[in-house]
């Protein structure tokens, strides 16, 4: 059952990452966008992590990418222009994608073991519930790195809002 | 079935009440728009609909037939294969968070619980997730229109549900807190206790969180008195401007199956579910075992439709907000409250300890 999520939902994210780099226009680039996070949030819960899963649809998908199709819509952007890209890009990137590729499948194929291993039948079978434990680390254990991350995040906003303002 | 494998029973099990949650939901969105337009014919003195069939009742039939024979017009410049996925990820999306709402109480059958198709340990957030998804049908069918009415209906719509979605989201934060799960049985057991006094509206004190969740929820299924996105006088018919056939009707459908979903999920949140609101004033096997794996079921429906009704009277009754009104109100008034009220519920909760 894991297996068959995760070949599904692995293809259909690698598809949707690939046509998202193909499209030209840019509504459609977003829309493949949220496939590929949709199906990472299937890939979690198949693993385990459903509060993970939730978040990433409600954050990512429900929010983040509405946005971006928002001001896309907002703006009528037009379809793009497909040019040839720069010679560094094609001499520097895909062999560097290759070799990264390379190294961390050679890695992960030797070392495998020493990652150790996962019991995911309690998860698929509600047995274990991970929220609490999230709700533990985050609220108790982190509460410090927590609490400061967010108000990093309210000192962000806060920026935006100063520099969008017009001035008088 | 003792010849069927445990997988398989479940698998069929799931089948059966997939096909069966599904067809009572579409006939109930199709009789919602009859009782709306009954209801608010009664309170506008008027009759409603009453010629097809007894009372009218055969309207939706005629209405489903009608747009179903309808020509499918597809203006030349819509973006092709968005316009007709609008209308589809909205009904989809609409139809799909029904699937952990449980219906009745636990009643397992060959192992299979069956009155919920799934019982979830986030089910709360997955149908959070869901309806966040659900913005897409509206702001693509508005955009791959073409059309200036229909692109600020679907504009006007997309940010009115992306900024409630906030106060909705934090509204039930109270009654998660209460429950310690964001499982919806357990939510609905965490009000079980005393009948009608415990539900979270009540004896949970999370009556201003009902209130918030309340106009949130109009907010977000685009209804009166915040239904601006369709504002017919301003905007023709909104996002669905350009929409014809069976597509319209999946809008339509889309409609009223959210409602359907908002007010389940009100019943479970602060209603107290499929419980009796009697509580232990009725036996707990009152009326034999297939009695009373049927009552909880019927107290659930009465529940969803007491709060459709009430939905259908505050439209009858409210005039629509003014779009800054409306942001005004979502932002400056209803997320600030809602906040106070998870502060507040939380002190209380944690002073009892």
């Amino acid at each position: 059952m894991q297996l068959a999520l995760f070949i599904i939902f692995g293809l259909l994210a690698v598809a949707g990452a690939i046509n998202f780099l193909l499209q030209r226009h840019p509504i459609n680039s977003a829309l493949s966008l949220v496939v590929v996070m949709m199906s990472l949030a299937v890939l979690y819960w198949s693993l385990g992590a459903e509060f993970l899963a939730a978040a990433q649809v409600i954050v990512y998908s429900g929010a983040v990418m509405v946005l971006f199709v928002f001001v896309v819509m907002l703006l009528n952007a037009g379809e793009e222009e497909r040019t040839h890209g720069s010679k560094a890009a094609y001499a520097v990137g895909f062999p560097g994608a290759a070799a990264i590729f390379c190294l961390l499948s050679f890695v992960f194929l030797s070392n495998g073991k020493s990652f150790g291993v996962t019991d995911l039948g309690n998860h698929l079978t509600h047995a274990a519930n991970n929220i609490a434990e999230i709700s533990q680390v985050l609220f108790r254990d982190l509460l410090l790195p927590f609490e400061s991350t967010s108000i990093l995040i309210l000192v962000a906003i806060l920026g935006a809002v100063v520099l969008a303002r017009k001035e008088h | 079935m003792s010849h069927l494998t445990d997988f398989q029973t479940f698998f069929l099990l799931s089948i059966l009440k997939i096909v069966v949650v599904l067809v009572i939901t579409l006939t109930a969105v199709a009789y919602t728009v009859l009782l709306e337009r009954k209801v608010l014919g009664r309170m506008q003195n008027r009759w409603g609909p009453s010629r097809v069939g007894p009372f009218g009742l055969l309207q939706p039939l005629a209405d489903g037939i009608k747009l179903f024979l309808k020509e499918d017009l597809m203006p030349l410049a819509t973006e092709r294969p968005l316009f007709i996925f609008a209308p589809i990820i909205a009904l989809t999306c609409a139809l799909i968070s029904i699937a952990v709402v449980p219906f009745g109480a636990v009643t397992h059958i060959a192992g299979v619980d069956m009155f919920a198709i799934s019982d979830i340990n986030i089910g709360l957030l997955v149908i959070l997730g869901i309806t966040s998804i659900g913005v897409y049908g509206i702001a693509l069918s508005g955009w791959s229109s073409n059309n200036k009415f229909a692109l600020l209906g679907s504009l006007r719509a997309t940010s009115q549900v992306i900024s409630y979605e906030l106060a909705l989201g934090l509204s039930l934060v109270g009654v998660v807190l209460r429950a310690g799960s964001l499982r919806l049985r357990d939510i609905v057991d965490s009000q079980a206790a005393h009948g009608a006094l415990s539900w979270n509206l009540f004896g949970g004190f999370q009556f201003i969180a009902f209130f918030i969740y309340l106009m949130a929820a109009y907010a977000e299924t685009n209804r009166a008195p915040f239904d601006l996105p369709e504002a017919e006088s301003e905007l023709v018919a909104g996002y669905h401007t350009e929409y014809s056939s069976m597509k319209f009707a999946m809008f339509f459908m889309a409609e009223y199956a959210n409602m359907i979903t908002v007010a389940c999920v009100a019943t479970l949140m602060f209603l107290g579910g499929a419980t009796s609101p009697l509580g232990n004033l009725l036996p707990a096997n009152f009326g034999g075992p297939i009695l009373s794996a049927i009552f909880p079921v019927l107290w659930f429906v009465a529940k969803v439709f007491a709060f459709l009704l009430l939905y259908i009277w505050v439209r009858a009754t409210l005039p629509r907000f003014r779009y800054d009104q409306l942001m005004a109100f979502g932002w400056k008034f209803l997320l600030p409250v809602a906040i106070l009220n998870i502060i507040a519920t939380s002190l209380v909760l944690a002073l009892r300890g």
